[in-house]
């Protein structure tokens, strides 16, 4: 087809053809859930189908200390589980980048990819299996005589950390992996040359280099932790007080949408500024960092 | 060396590399003298990048030693070695000013801020970029970047700076500016340079002694001046310069005078440059600019054996034109250098025209050997 050649109108309806259908996904997927969600979390249910707009919902929120008490806990939680991944990550995407060659980074990178074929639910089951109080590690525990009886690994924030590590760990290495790989070997080499060490070395050309990276890994993992349900549930059990459970409860149990949506909304800001804050405070610009994932 | 007085910078005794099935550097020993410029000469993989990270300790040596202004450089890293690196791509830090990437090893030595930004602004100014410490490195152009590579390792005031073949980058015309200006730089600054390229030209230009590598080893090692005339290998001859290689059989030796004798029964006397035997296959080499061209065997310089020949292709390029010619009897070919007067500008494809060259001039090797 030479649809270059044509009309400036031609060429538009064009593009705007081979864009609708991601238009179309944008909007029925993403912009009209959340209007409706919206103009639900601004009214209140006064009696029996009847509605009027407030922001009761969101009074509730900020005048219940057990709610303000999660939602704080999450963001602390998504924080501390970001920054163990990150540290976690970073020396194995060196490793892939940096130190194995040809095949053997490739298989590296496979082995962090393998265990994502299976789904969350099964890998967050099997962690379940390891830990639980007659399963495989208390018994092992036990056999070594480092506990008496089998201990309950189970429903602790460290479970739910070690859960949230394992199932963001690949967010953070692919982004990283690729900014490492782009740094100039003959930098560092450079930076040795001229007197420089391992610690500064990293500090100075290494972290960055890969900043864009670490900022792109680092959002990617914040946020699916902060809008993980499963990993903290079963993991945590009825003390992991996630934010995301409140938001559950109310939806399903209470079947009280409205606060649901209030409370949808107030999880999506507090992603939003925790993001904007760590580009700021990393110096990145949002487009820059979106091109590394 | 020209300056026997002064304690060599760099001594490098039989230093071996070898990897999995090649040995990269083979026994190889040269010692290069302080406040002079040094150059290793060799065709790609010929081991001189090997040899070259040696010396800057990002590669140990399996046998021998390397010395560095007196002192043994075993187990010494290469942070801590008075040896800096001018790296192929440059390798300047993006992350920071040009400034600050001249201040780096200042700073890695723990000088003090005040103190490192007015010695990199007063290295920058030496290097003539005074006003460039604040820019960004991608600013700069090409020649500048270099500048500020050298500015960043002359900084730390090394015993050797190594450059590993740092115009490489560069287009033709910068890189014949920033030769002069490398010459210049190393004359400035006293310090002594250790130069790596495939170029012949550098290394003739730039050099006062050139190490001729191939093989791990060096073919010949001299001054640019040695290398060009008085070529101890094959290999250097025609490594080094433009060169006809005319091999053959030796057909008559006498003394020093050998008369060669090409499979196509082309017949030229030459010098014997290593001793040959009578009957044994030769390469001889003669230089475009050895040979003279005349309209009339008369026209030639007596003496000389006159070859005719017919113009082939002309080779116009300035002041380094040639023509091309196949030998009248053979189809042999054979490249000379146009004179400079513009007197055989005129010649046109298909003439016919005598030339000759001095044997003296025309280098013969047993063939074989280390030729490439």
């Amino acid at each position: 087809m030479d649809d270059t050649a044509g009309p400036a109108w031609q060429r538009r309806l064009m593009v705007g053809l081979l864009l609708a259908p991601a238009l179309l996904w944008l909007f029925a997927l993403i912009v009209l859930p959340h209007v409706d969600l919206a103009l639900l979390s601004f009214r209140e249910r006064t009696a029996p189908r009847q509605y009027v707009t407030s922001i009761a919902q969101y009074r509730t929120f900020f005048g219940e200390p057990l709610y303000w008490h999660i939602f704080v806990r999450t963001a602390v939680m998504s924080v501390i589980s970001t920054v163990l991944t990150l540290l976690i990550a970073f020396p194995v995407a060196w490793t892939i980048a940096k130190l194995a060659r040809g095949r053997l980074g490739t298989l590296l990178f496979i082995v962090c990819l393998i265990p994502f074929w299976v789904s969350e639910t099964v890998r967050t089951l099997g962690w379940m299996i390891l830990l639980r109080e007659s399963g495989v590690l208390p018994g092992i525990l036990v056999h070594l005589g480092l506990t008496a009886v089998p201990v309950e690994l189970l429903y602790h924030d460290a479970t739910i950390l070690v859960g949230l590590v394992y199932t963001s760990l690949l967010f953070m290495v692919v982004p990283l992996v690729s900014s490492l790989e782009s740094l100039d070997n003959s930098l560092i080499e450079a930076a040795y040359d001229l007197g420089g060490n391992g610690l500064s070395i990293l500090r100075q050309i290494v972290i960055p280099h890969a900043l864009p990276g670490i900022t792109a890994g680092c959002i990617v993992v914040f946020m699916l932790t902060l809008g993980n349900y499963l990993t903290p549930t079963l993991l945590g059990g009825t003390s992991s007080q996630w934010f995301t459970e409140q938001i559950y409860t109310q939806f399903i149990t209470r079947f009280n949408w409205e606060q649901g949506a209030a409370f949808g909304f107030l999880l999506l800001a507090l992603s939003t500024s925790m993001v904007w804050l760590g580009l700021k405070l990393s110096g990145q610009r949002f487009s820059d960092v979106m091109r590394r994932t | 060396m020209s300056t026997p007085v002064a304690a060599p910078d760099l001594e490098v005794v039989s230093a071996v590399k070898r990897f999995a099935d090649h040995t990269a550097v083979d026994a190889l020993s040269f010692s290069v003298a302080r406040g002079s410029f040094f150059s290793i000469l060799g065709p790609s993989g010929c081991g001189k990048t090997t040899l070259l990270r040696m010396i800057a300790g990002f590669i140990q040596p399996d046998e021998g030693d390397i010395l560095i202004g007196g002192r043994s450089m075993g187990g010494v890293a290469p942070n801590r070695r008075p040896v800096n690196m001018v790296f192929q791509q440059l390798a300047l830090f993006p992350m920071m000013s040009v400034g600050e990437n001249v201040a780096f090893g200042l700073a890695r030595r723990g000088v003090g801020r005040a103190e490192r930004t007015q010695k990199a602004a007063a290295m920058l100014e030496r290097v003539g970029l005074g006003n460039a410490a604040r820019k960004k490195v991608d600013e700069l152009s090409g020649g500048q970047r270099q500048r500020v590579a050298i500015a960043r390792s002359l900084v730390l005031e090394p015993t050797l700076l190594l450059l590993d073949e740092p115009l490489g980058a560069l287009d033709l015309k910068l890189r014949e500016h920033m030769k002069i200006e490398l010459k210049q730089l190393q004359a400035a600054f006293g310090t002594t340079f250790v130069y790596i390229t495939h170029d012949q030209s550098e290394a003739l230009v730039l050099s006062d002694h050139v190490g001729v590598m191939n093989r791990g080893r060096f073919e010949q090692l001299g001054t640019p001046q040695q290398l060009y005339y008085e070529p101890a290998t094959p290999f250097v001859a025609g490594f080094v310069g433009a060169n006809n290689r005319i091999a053959g059989r030796a057909s008559a030796v006498d003394g020093n005078e050998v008369q060669v004798t090409t499979p196509e029964g082309w017949v030229i006397r030459t010098r014997a440059s290593a001793p040959v035997a009578a009957g044994a296959p030769v390469e001889a080499f003669v230089r475009p600019e050895a040979a003279t061209l005349g309209r009339t065997p008369a026209e030639l310089p007596p003496g000389q054996p006159s070859h005719v020949g017919e113009v082939e292709s002309l080779l116009f390029d300035g002041a380094n034109s040639a023509v091309l010619l196949r030998e009248s009897a053979t189809r042999f070919e054979f490249r000379i250098a146009l004179p400079q007067t513009g007197r055989y500008a005129d010649l046109k494809v298909g003439e016919r025209i005598h030339f000759s060259f001095d044997p003296e001039r025309a280098a013969c090797f047993p063939a074989g050997g280390s030729h490439g």
